[in-house]
């Protein structure tokens, strides 16, 4: 379980975060949704250690980040996982590089050892015949399926997802969400997902955390979102006229 | 002036992470080998070029220059010979290469920190600044010598081939200069200022790269800023060093 408590977070002075708590528990996909420029990367980022919050407490299963050492922060970090917008593959590695790579750098596996993880991971994302490839030969969808078997080539306990779906269709975003689920729960795994895309928000999101302004606005289920009084949300939610009428049908 | 110093401070903390022990000694040294390829074999051919040109030019301005019956003729192949060892194969090949290996080192790192490959690197919790600049300082301080060498043969070559067809010069007296008073402290000079160097350009510019922010047109942003500060203090080390061992 991540636990974030009284998290704020400020850049030169201008406040991005502001009092944000909230808990994720292991085995369900926990959404972040807001618009663009809410706070949620920067949210995700310092619950992924790569930004320092100004204050608050960041605890992954009672252990605060806070109170760590770098040694400490530096082993928690190999028990997480995380796909970014872009996917973030490196350049000059090949696919099974890229996912041998955690491999290479944090275990004491044989070549063969490595290489036979990579490949599992990789057939566990749909991947096939294109170990040999650069991130710049495969489709984009190829590429964020490539960065979900990296981020768990380490088995890792907490894995986080910015935008997943950011520049994929319809019918690859669903099969990116549907892994993502798919692996959460296999591996009882503590899953945040940051998106916009209100498809992933009724497929996938167990628990749903909106951020507005750098503030929670509201936490709940997929169920309740369409009916939750919050005005900043409602916005968010049903902001084309289309799903307008299709809650006003609903009603 | 506080910018300055701002930078100058956030450079010396960049340098501490990148001299921190590598994670994988076996990943560090393919890494090192890789950028050997990259950064030093590549800069063979231009180095080639320009100092055989240089070598060439340098010899026949001072042909035309020393056209005086007083003057001995053998002095042109040492002039030249002089020029190559103590100023072109150290700082001006140095020049070439900040634009060559600075600008690419920049937009290397700066792509990579656009497209969140470091923050990738970062979130395994990996030494970023360590795995990516280490190999490549290394490679370059550990391949300069091999062109700057390369940069004086080549150069001295070029002004042989001028002799040829070049009025008040003969073969013969360049070769007589270029085999007279020699001096082997030069090309340890020469070899000093240019390791120097290299460390110069790979970290100024690794530095420039590193910290880009923003999107692409940050990243050639980066890539200028690199290629411009690495020369100036290349520039700079070159007084200090001659003003110490000359």
């Amino acid at each position: 379980m991540i636990e974030v408590r009284n998290v704020y977070k400020e850049f030169s002075g201008h406040q991005v975060l502001n009092d944000i708590c909230a808990e994720f528990e292991p085995g369900k996909t926990n959404l972040t949704i807001g618009q663009s420029g809410s706070g949620k990367t920067v949210l995700l980022k310092c619950i992924a250690g790569l930004h320092a919050v100004s204050s608050g407490d960041i605890l992954y299963d009672n252990r605060s980040f806070a109170a760590m050492n770098d040694k400490q922060r530096k082993a928690i970090r190999k028990e997480m996982g995380m796909v970014f917008q872009g996917g973030a593959l490196f350049d000059s590695n090949t696919v099974e590089e890229n996912v041998m790579f955690p491999l290479e750098m944090f275990t004491k596996m044989s070549y063969e050892e490595r290489r036979d993880r990579a490949n599992f991971c990789l057939k566990r994302v749909n991947i096939l015949n294109a170990n040999d490839k650069y991130p710049a030969e495969i489709s984009g969808g190829m590429q964020k399926r490539v960065a979900i078997a990296r981020a768990i080539a380490l088995n890792p306990k907490y894995l986080y997802c910015d935008e997943p779906n950011s520049g994929l269709d319809p019918v690859t975003s669903i099969v990116i969400d549907n892994l993502i689920k798919e692996i959460t729960i296999e591996y009882n795994i503590t899953t945040i997902v940051n998106t916009h895309d209100m498809n992933s928000v009724m497929e996938i999101g167990d628990k749903i955390i909106f951020i507005y302004k750098g503030h929670k606005k509201w936490e709940g289920t997929s169920a309740e979102i369409f009916d939750t009084g919050v005005k900043e949300l409602d916005d968010f939610v049903f902001a084309s006229s289309r799903m307008k009428q299709l809650r006003d049908l609903n009603r | 002036m506080l910018k300055l110093l701002f930078h100058i401070g956030r450079y010396f903390v960049l340098m501490k992470r990148v001299f921190s022990r590598p994670e994988r000694w076996r990943v560090f040294l393919r890494q090192t080998i890789r950028e050997i390829d990259s950064i030093g074999v590549s800069s063979i051919v231009i180095v080639l070029i320009i100092s055989v040109f240089m070598g060439a030019v340098c010899a026949i301005q001072m042909a035309y220059n020393l056209q005086n019956p007083i003057i001995p003729r053998y002095l042109i192949g040492l002039g030249t010979r002089e020029t190559m060892l103590l100023e072109f194969s150290s700082t001006i090949v140095a020049l070439i290469l900040a634009g060559k290996v600075g600008s690419n080192i920049a937009s290397e790192l700066g792509t990579m920190r656009v497209t969140e490959q470091v923050d990738a690197l970062e979130m395994m919790g990996v030494n970023s600044a360590s795995y990516l600049i280490l190999p490549k300082i290394t490679a370059f301080v550990l391949f300069i010598p091999v062109l700057t060498v390369f940069s004086m043969a080549i150069g001295i070559v070029g002004g042989y081939l001028a002799s040829f067809g070049t009025k008040g010069l003969t073969p013969h007296d360049y070769v007589v200069g270029i085999t007279s008073f020699f001096q082997p402290f030069y090309v340890t000079y020469s070899l000093v200022k240019s390791l120097i160097f290299a460390f110069i350009i790979a970290s100024v510019s690794s530095y420039h790269g590193y910290y880009t922010n923003g999107g692409a047109l940050d990243v050639g942003r980066s890539s200028t800023h690199a290629v411009v500060y690495s020369s100036i203090v290349v520039l700079l080390f070159n007084v200090i060093l001659t003003k110490l061992m000359l």
